[in-house]
């Protein structure tokens, strides 16, 4: 092997950090077992592989090479604890005998799922499953979680020392779930990446309606966790996903105000995004099982083959909603079901049964619910009702573009 | 490791009718012969209801002592199993086979396998 200048070696452990750190993390976790000690082997093996590769050369499989000196600088570190602690030389020996099949065995795949399943495991908190995935699967930092979900770098870095505690004191194991109890937990995982971009999507407070860095994250999660478990469920997540992504640039006006689906500029829709999505869609609807994430990207993928609010197939919309309400039932899928209603058969068809939702009392609180009432009212030229109901809305919204929305029909109408 | 499996729920056996006790009371002989045949079981008890409970604390050196559990909820702990699971998954598999689960609900928690706590020879027979 020939030596190679220093700026090159640095372009090429960047460019293999960014490519391979997570899967080199993901292993070095089953071989450590423990997150912290192979967070720093990680670490060490990086800044040993910037010293030695100038001189020797990079490796035919870097990847190999920097688990397998991230393990030895591991075993190194524990040996000069085991000095002062005598229950670590067990450990330092045990580490040690692993064989390098571990190391370069066919295990190498199964240890970023290894990694997704315990980061997003149910007995830890769902904010904290949340942080955890972002920081260990995604590789981002602290600030720029802290940025994603509007908390204190601080505040994160605790919740995730909290959850990696609670996996070594608990023994939450580093595994793929068994067959019997995958479906529960990756419903968990599917649910971490969903809340994900959902955050990124339509932000839940602050002062813009979306952040376009958080939902690629999830939308990056949703492809590698495809690539490793393709059940139908995860193509209906990715699909979903897409499909929602590929209408940002027609959601808000360039002063970052919200427009409704019915008034958006559909030339602005990203084509290859929704083709993307249709055909997850598609093929996950083939597998015959239904769910709630299927459901969703088949409803948004209706939408996108309208070519306008008035030739969408609501009859068809409203069909998925049925089927979305039987697979998992909840007060918000009924109120979008109203709103289909009222778009195939009238607003008064909706207001009713947005009133029986609202009876109901489990969305009283949610500002869509009202929302959804003062619109029919207003298309039923009910002006004081449809009044009465922004103002309900607008005392429950908490995210700026969304108020300035209200305002300004509110304006309109008195 | 061992895994402490707390039934929590606001029905006792003590407020079941006789025929719903007797289930209930069958259910947990068949679950707890299912663990002891895979090996999972260490112990386990039941305890009699919350208003038998007398809470202790000693301050200053002085004891003082109240009537009822420390923490007043609906739910109150009903009983335990002392399992035996290689990690917190196989814990939760059992766990969940707890016939009290489908009433109540099952706190896990892992048990101290620390040093100084084996030093203290806790559960030498």
């Amino acid at each position: 092997m020939i030596p190679i200048s220093a700026e090159k070696i640095h372009q090429t452990v960047e460019e293999i950090y960014r490519t391979e750190s997570r899967r080199v993390l993901a292993t070095l976790i089953r071989l450590l077992h423990d997150f912290e000690l192979a967070e720093e082997a990680l670490h060490d093996a990086f800044i040993a592989a910037v010293e030695q590769w100038q001189q020797k050369g990079i490796p035919d499989n870097p990847r190999a090479w920097l688990v397998s000196a991230g393990r030895f600088k591991a075993i190194d570190k524990i040996r000069r604890r085991a000095r002062f602690d005598a229950s670590l030389q067990a450990l330092a020996h045990e580490l040690d005998e692993a064989v390098s099949d571990e190391i370069e065995g066919g295990e190498l795949e199964d240890d970023r799922l290894r990694l997704i399943f315990t980061c997003c495991h149910p007995a830890l908190a769902s904010d904290a499953q949340i942080a955890l995935t972002l920081r260990e699967v995604c590789g981002l930092t602290t600030e720029e979680i802290g940025r994603a979900f509007l908390a204190s770098p601080a505040t994160l870095a605790q919740r995730i020392v909290r959850a990696k505690s609670k996996i070594r004191d608990a023994k939450i194991p580093y595994q793929v779930p068994e067959p019997d109890e995958l479906p529960e937990r990756l419903d968990a995982v599917l649910q971490v990446i969903y809340l994900v971009f959902n955050e990124g999507y339509y932000a839940s407070s602050g002062e813009s309606l979306m952040r376009p860095d958080v939902s690629g994250e999830a939308i990056r999660l949703g492809r590698l966790l495809m690539e490793l478990l393709p059940e139908p469920e995860v193509l209906g997540l990715l699909a979903l996903m897409l499909l929602a992504e590929s209408r940002r640039a027609a959601r808000a006006t360039s002063a970052g105000e919200l427009i409704l689906l019915e008034h958006q500029d559909r030339s602005l829709w990203s084509r290859e995004l929704i083709a993307e999505g249709t055909a997850l869609v598609e093929q996950a609807l083939a597998s015959r099982q239904v769910g709630m994430y299927m459901a969703q990207a088949a409803i948004s993928a209706v939408h996108a083959r309208a070519a306008t609010t008035d030739t969408t197939d609501w009859g068809q919309i409203v069909a998925l909603y049925d089927l979305l309400s039987r697979a998992s039932p909840s007060p918000v899928i009924a109120l979008n079901r109203a709103v289909a209603i009222a778009m195939r058969d009238g607003p008064e068809a909706g207001l009713a049964l947005v009133d029986q939702i609202l009876q109901h009392g489990e969305l009283l609180n949610y500002q869509l619910a009202h929302a959804a009432r003062a619109d029919f009212c207003r298309r039923l030229g009910r002006k004081e009702e449809a009044l009465a109901a922004y103002r309900k809305a607008l005392a429950l919204a908490q995210q700026e573009p969304e108020r300035r929305f209200l305002e300004k029909r509110i304006a309109e109408l008195s | 490791m061992k895994f402490l499996c707390l039934i929590c729920a606001e029905v006792m056996m003590e407020g079941m009718s006789k025929l719903e006790a007797d289930k209930h009371y069958q259910e947990y002989a068949e679950f707890t012969n299912d663990i002891r045949k895979n090996g999972n079981f260490i112990g386990a008890n039941r305890l009699k209801p919350a208003n038998t409970a007398t809470t202790l604390r000693v301050r200053n050196g002085k004891v003082s002592i109240i009537d009822g559990p420390f923490a007043e909820t609906k739910e109150q702990l009903g009983g335990y199993y002392l399992i035996e699971a290689k990690n917190m998954d196989e814990a939760i598999q059992i766990a969940s086979k707890i016939p009290g689960a489908k009433f109540g609900c099952v706190e896990i928690r892992p048990v101290a396998d620390d040093p100084q706590t084996l030093a203290l020879e806790l559960d030498r027979r």
